[in-house]
C-alpha cells in the first residue's frame, strides 16, 4: 500500500491529534489520525506543516513511531532553541490540527518477511524509527532474533522504556540493551559509556551472521556506531543509517 | 494556505525569499545526511574516472590537485528542509572535466565510495553549475561531509551533492540513481519543491 502510495503526488493531509503522552521531560509523542493517510512501512517518516494565523509556514521532518498496521504516531524531541520542536512537545493538545504528508523515504525500511536477524541501534530519540521496526516485529508475531543497542543520557531520557521492557520479558527473540552515557542509577546492569566498538562486539552478532543493521542517532552517535560495525568485519553497505542534525 | 494550527506563532527564520526557496529554514549548522557509513579512502588509492566518453579518463588525487580550481560561494538546500546560506567551497567545475572527454552523453550517474549513486541531466551541471569540491570553508573537505571530494550542484537539492564522488559514468538515457530510486525526485530543483516522486 504504502509502495503505491508514493508513485503518486504525496499531498498534505489534515492530521487530528488523538492523544499526546509524554515519554521523557524533553519528548513527547503524538498520536495523529489523518483520513487518507495511505500507510506506512517501519522506518519511514512524514513530513510536519504548521500554519500560523497570518499564512506563515514551517515545515519539519520526523520519524513514524508505530508499526505499519498501527495507527500514526511520531515521537518528537524538544530542541530548546528549535522553532517547531517546542510547539510539538508543549504546546499542541489532543483536538487540534496539524498538517501531514508523507510517508517518505524507501531505504531505511524493515518489513518482518524480510530475513533476520536484526540488529538495531539507536542513540536518543534516534530509537524512533527503530521502535516502529520493533513493534511491527511483535505485532506480526514474528520470531525473527532481534537487538536494540539504545544510548541514552540517563534513565529518565530512556524513550518507551517501559514497553521497551515489556517487549524484552516476552523472550521471544527480543533482546533490549541500554547504556547510560551520563549517568547510571544504583545497581544499573546495563552499559554506562558512550558506544564504542567492545560494546559492540559484545551486543553484535557476527558479521557472518548477515543482519540487517539500522543505526539512528545524531551524526557523532551514527559515525561511531557505524565505524565500529565496520571494524567489526560488517559490509559497510549492510548498515543502514539515518543521522538527524538538530534543525528544530 | 493551509490548516491553522492554534497558537503557532513560528521563529521566523526563513530568510531572504529570494534566496531560500519554498518549505525551508535557515540553520547555521551543516547537518550530516548519509546513508551508511562513512567511507575513509586513502588519497593515495583516491581516483576520479569518467565512463562512457570515446577514452576512459581517470585522474590521481595529486593529478586531480593539478587542474584548474575555483571558488565558489553558494547557497545549499537540503530536501530534510535546511538551507544554508554563503557556503564556500573550493573545487573542479565539471566543465573542466568534461572538456577532456569526448563523448555525446545527455546524462551523468556520479558514483561514489560506500556505492552511493546519483543522477543528472549534463545541462545541469555544465556552463559553471557543478563542481567536484574539495576544499570547504578554506579547509580540506571533512570525511563526514564528503571529503576528500564530492559533487557541488548547488541549484539542486543538496542530495544530488553526492558526498565521497569516485567518478561520472556518461548516458544517453536519465537513470535513476540511490534516493531517486528511494522516493525521491529524480531531478530535485528546490524552486519547484521537486522533493518527492509525483512533486
Amino acid at each position: 500500500m504504502a509502495g503505491a502510495a508514493v508513485l503518486g503526488r504525496l499531498t498534505w493531509l489534515a492530521a487530528d491529534v488523538i492523544g499526546a503522552a509524554a515519554e521523557t521531560p524533553r519528548v513527547r509523542t503524538l498520536r495523529l489520525h489523518a483520513d487518507e493517510w495511505p500507510g506506512h512501512r517501519a522506518g519511514q517518516h512524514l513530513d510536519v506543516r504548521l500554519t500560523a494565523e497570518d499564512g506563515y509556514q514551517a515545515f519539519r521532518s520526523y520519524s513514524i513511531a508505530t508499526a505499519p498496521d498501527d495507527e500514526l504516531a511520531i515521537t518528537v524531541e524538544r530542541l530548546d532553541d528549535g522553532e517547531v520542536s517546542p510547539y510539538l512537545v508543549d504546546e499542541l493538545r489532543e483536538g487540534d490540527r496539524i498538517e501531514v504528508r508523507g510517508p517518505i523515504g524507501g531505504y531505511f525500511v524493515w518489513d518482518a518477511s524480510e530475513r533476520g536477524p536484526l540488529l538495531l541501534i539507536g542513540g536518543g530519540s534516534g530509537v524512533v524509527p527503530l521502535m516502529a521496526m520493533i513493534r511491527h516485529r511483535a505485532g506480526t508475531g514474528s520470531s525473527i532474533p532481534a537487538r536494540l543497542l539504545y544510548s541514552s543520557r540517563t534513565l529518565e531520557d530512556v524513550i518507551y522504556r517501559g514497553e521497551l521492557d515489556e517487549l524484552a520479558a516476552r523472550q521471544d527473540g527480543f533482546e533490549l540493551f541500554h547504556t547510560l552515557t551520563r549517568s547510571q542509577p544504583e545497581g544499573w546492569a546495563g552499559y554506562g559509556r558512550r558506544i564504542d566498538a567492545e560494546m559492540l562486539r559484545e551486543v553484535a552478532w557476527p558479521a557472518a551472521d548477515e543482519p540487517q543493521v539500522f543505526v539512528c542517532g545524531s551524526t557523532r552517535f551514527v559515525d561511531t556506531a557505524a565505524d565500529g560495525l565496520v571494524a567489526i568485519g560488517y559490509e559497510p553497505q549492510s548498515v543502514k543509517t539515518e543521522r538527524f542534525g538538530a534543525t528544530g | 494556505m493551509g490548516i491553522v494550527s492554534r497558537g503557532f506563532k513560528g521563529r521566523r527564520s526563513e530568510g531572504p525569499p529570494d534566496r531560500v526557496p519554498p518549505g525551508q529554514h535557515l540553520t547555521d549548522d551543516f547537518p550530516v545526511l548519509s546513508a551508511g557509513p562513512t567511507p575513509h579512502t586513502p588519497l593515495e588509492d583516491w581516483t576520479f574516472t569518467i565512463e562512457g566518453g570515446a577514452e576512459p579518463l581517470s585522474w590521481s588525487w595529486d593529478e586531480f590537485q593539478e587542474l584548474p580550481s575555483e571558488t565558489i560561494t553558494a547557497d545549499i538546500h537540503c530536501v530534510t528542509r535546511w538551507s544554508k546560506l554563503d557556503t564556500v567551497w573550493e573545487g573542479v567545475s565539471v566543465d573542466t572535466l568534461l572538456d577532456r572527454v569526448e563523448h555525446e552523453g545527455s546524462y551523468l550517474l556520479a558514483f561514489c565510495d560506500g556505492g552511493y549513486t546519483t543522477n543528472l541531466p549534463l545541462e545541469h551541471v555544465t556552463d559553471g553549475k557543478a563542481w567536484v569540491a574539495y576544499g570547504y570553508n578554506g579547509q580540506p573537505l571533512d570525511p563526514e561531509h564528503g571529503g576528500p571530494a564530492r559533487l557541488l550542484v548547488p541549484h539542486l537539492y543538496f542530495w544530488k551533492s553526492a558526498k565521497w564522488v569516485r567518478g561520472f559514468a556518461l548516458r544517453d538515457e536519465d537513470e535513476p540513481g540511490f534516493w531517486e530510486s528511494n522516493g525521491y525526485h529524480l531531478l530535485g530543483d528546490p524552486w519547484q519543491e521537486q522533493r518527492y516522486w509525483g512533486d
